[in-house]
């Protein structure tokens, strides 16, 4: 749905973003992750033909942003950071002034407005004005501008941002409702969101990638954790270990005692799912087993790291 | 064409929304109001002094009170305008909202075109405001309607222009306060230039003449339409557009 290679913006003086390229497919929600000033917003306004890229390009639905923009126009909707909102307006009039400019067919105007009013929780200050509204209402009314001529693919920048927790909740079961007709990119540099929500990830560092991929598969580490408890009690955690090491690939095991629970990591060389023969081995030998996961990196530890290096090498 | 008109409507709706409408439509009208009654005040006396004297002059309204006030009107609108026009662009772009129209299926022109319409159209209404007044003349005289319409006419076009150049600015700040100053600045300029038709003939004294916004009104006022005087409004309003438009463009590519 959305292809962007070596996507640049260069201004007189920095790079803002350099050479981007990431897809993303029909129905996924992908999150762009980032620290603030590391080129997301820059990425999204080229994505929704604010601004033309410096070089490279970009497609979305099959249209190129540069040379059919309104074409690209049509099927995205964007929410910007702040949402665009005219306070002298009501929230009805608002969203049906934008559903005509969105090109939304006149005799559905009204109804499309009221449709994307109730999904987006804002029905109730249909006839208020946006300037007397509370920053997540406003911020709502921007969600609902965004999908109303219902586009194929959705842009969402910081799309929580100023939201209280019950209304964080809310947004985000909205986003992921939407997935699957639409697809979405939402930028964000709040971590536990895109645990929540995100099925890839594209993380984005002094403009340039750091790294991209499904989430399962960038948190994934090659072995596993298992939980055990032995029923006549281990001696040493040597005895623990002693079944584990003999298998193929693996490189090394650790044991502690947690009491009377064991934890054991299991690290392999190759990218083969070990948990099958593990638990095998645990049951074997008549132990009780607690857990058994393949073992992970924690997308903060990934984050901080990817970012920091780059810090590095920057200096 | 839809998107033309939906912005224009969005446009002149905003103007009424806040304070801006109101407060213009009460200083114009406050402003004709003076003007038109201290023109027919001195014309009532002036008619009378004539009756009394005994020598029947020729008191013609169209000529003493209408050419007056119109020409006034056109001075008036070089403190209007700035005010009309400066939130045109730079009030979206402080708001945010410039990139819900830049990312919207429209064309730029659709775009600047509509505002520009919306800003014709509050400024017409300034205008039908300032008619109110000329119906006691019609009431308690008779004045020849057809040079008063060509009157206004002029005062449309000529307001066109001016809206015209002054959403230009507007697009080229995200400053209500600068697009509105330059814009009177420029509107001044445009206006005194007229004082070279006193000085030497030479080239940029005549095309400075030339240029000069107000003096093209003239023929309007006096109920003429003037091909070329239409014509110079027409390019002028142009020339704002088209620089909107490119000032626009480079928007896109500064961000």
């Amino acid at each position: 749905m959305i292809q962007v290679e070596g996507l640049t913006k260069r201004y007189a003086r920095n790079v803002a973003v350099d050479h981007v390229s990431f897809s993303v497919e029909k129905g996924q929600i992908v999150g762009f992750l980032g620290p603030n000033g590391a080129g997301k917003t820059t990425t999204m306004r080229m994505l929704t033909c604010f601004m033309p890229p410096t070089e490279g390009t970009a497609t979305i639905a099959g249209f190129d942003v540069i040379k059919q923009p309104l074409e690209v126009k049509k099927r995205i909707g964007y929410l910007p950071e702040t949402p665009p909102v005219y306070p002298d307006m009501e929230v009805g009039e608002y969203l049906q002034f934008v559903a005509r400019i969105k090109g939304v067919a006149e005799k559905d105007v009204l109804a499309r407005s009221q449709e994307v009013a109730t999904r987006c929780f804002v029905k109730d200050v249909w006839s208020k004005l946006i300037g007397k509204l509370s920053k997540g209402y406003r911020q709502r009314v921007g969600l609902a501008q965004a999908i109303i001529h219902n586009p194929d693919v959705l842009i969402l920048d910081e799309p929580t941002s100023g939201f209280d927790p019950k209304q964080i909740i809310e947004t985000r079961d909205l986003i992921k409702s939407l997935a699957g007709d639409h697809t979405i990119v939402l930028s964000t540099h709040i971590l536990q969101e895109v645990k929540a929500m995100c099925e890839s990830l594209v993380i984005i560092n002094k403009g340039k990638i750091a790294t991209s991929g499904r989430l399962d598969d960038l948190t994934r580490r090659n072995g596993a954790v298992l939980e055990v408890s032995v029923p006549e009690g281990a001696s040493s955690s040597d005895e623990i270990t002693a079944p584990f090491e003999g298998i193929e690939g693996v490189t090394a095991v650790t044991a502690s005692d947690d009491g009377g629970l064991w934890r054991v990591d299991v690290d392999t060389a190759t990218d083969a799912d070990l948990r099958p023969k593990l638990a095998q081995i645990v049951l074997g030998k008549g132990w009780n087993l607690y857990r058994l996961d393949a073992a992970a990196v924690s997308l903060d530890d990934m984050f901080l790291r990817l970012t920091a290096a780059a810090e590095e090498v920057g200096q | 064409m839809r998107n033309v008109l939906t912005i224009a409507r969005k446009e002149l709706n905003a103007y009424f929304q806040s304070p801006i409408a109101y407060v213009l439509i009460g200083a114009y009208a406050a402003m004709f109001g003076y003007f038109f009654w201290s023109l027919v005040y001195f014309f009532v006396r002036a008619s009378m002094q004539a009756q009394m004297t005994g020598r029947t002059m020729p008191m013609n309204l169209n000529e003493l009170v209408i050419r007056n006030l119109l020409g006034n009107c056109g001075v008036l609108c070089l403190f209007m305008i700035p005010m009309l026009t400066m939130r045109l662009f730079a009030e979206e772009k402080s708001r945010g909202t410039m990139e819900l129209l830049l990312t919207s299926p429209l064309k730029d022109w659709e775009i600047l075109l509509g505002k520009w319409v919306g800003a014709v159209g509050m400024y017409a209404s300034l205008l039908l405001f300032s008619g109110l007044n000329l119906v006691f003349l019609f009431a308690y005289g008779k004045p020849d309607w057809k040079p008063l319409a060509v009157g206004y006419l002029g005062l449309l076009l000529q307001g066109a222009a001016m809206l015209a150049l002054g959403m230009f600015l507007s697009s080229v700040t995200s400053n209500q306060i600068a697009a509105a100053f330059s814009t009177f600045v420029l509107l001044l300029l445009l206006w005194v230039f007229e004082w070279m038709s006193n000085m030497d003939q030479n080239m940029l004294t005549e095309v400075l003449t030339y240029v000069s916004l107000l003096r093209h009104n003239e023929s309007f006022i006096k109920g003429v339409i003037d091909l070329k005087d239409t014509l110079y409004y027409l390019s002028v309003s142009f020339l704002g557009l088209f620089l909107t438009a490119r000032s626009l463009e480079s928007l896109r590519y500064r961000g």
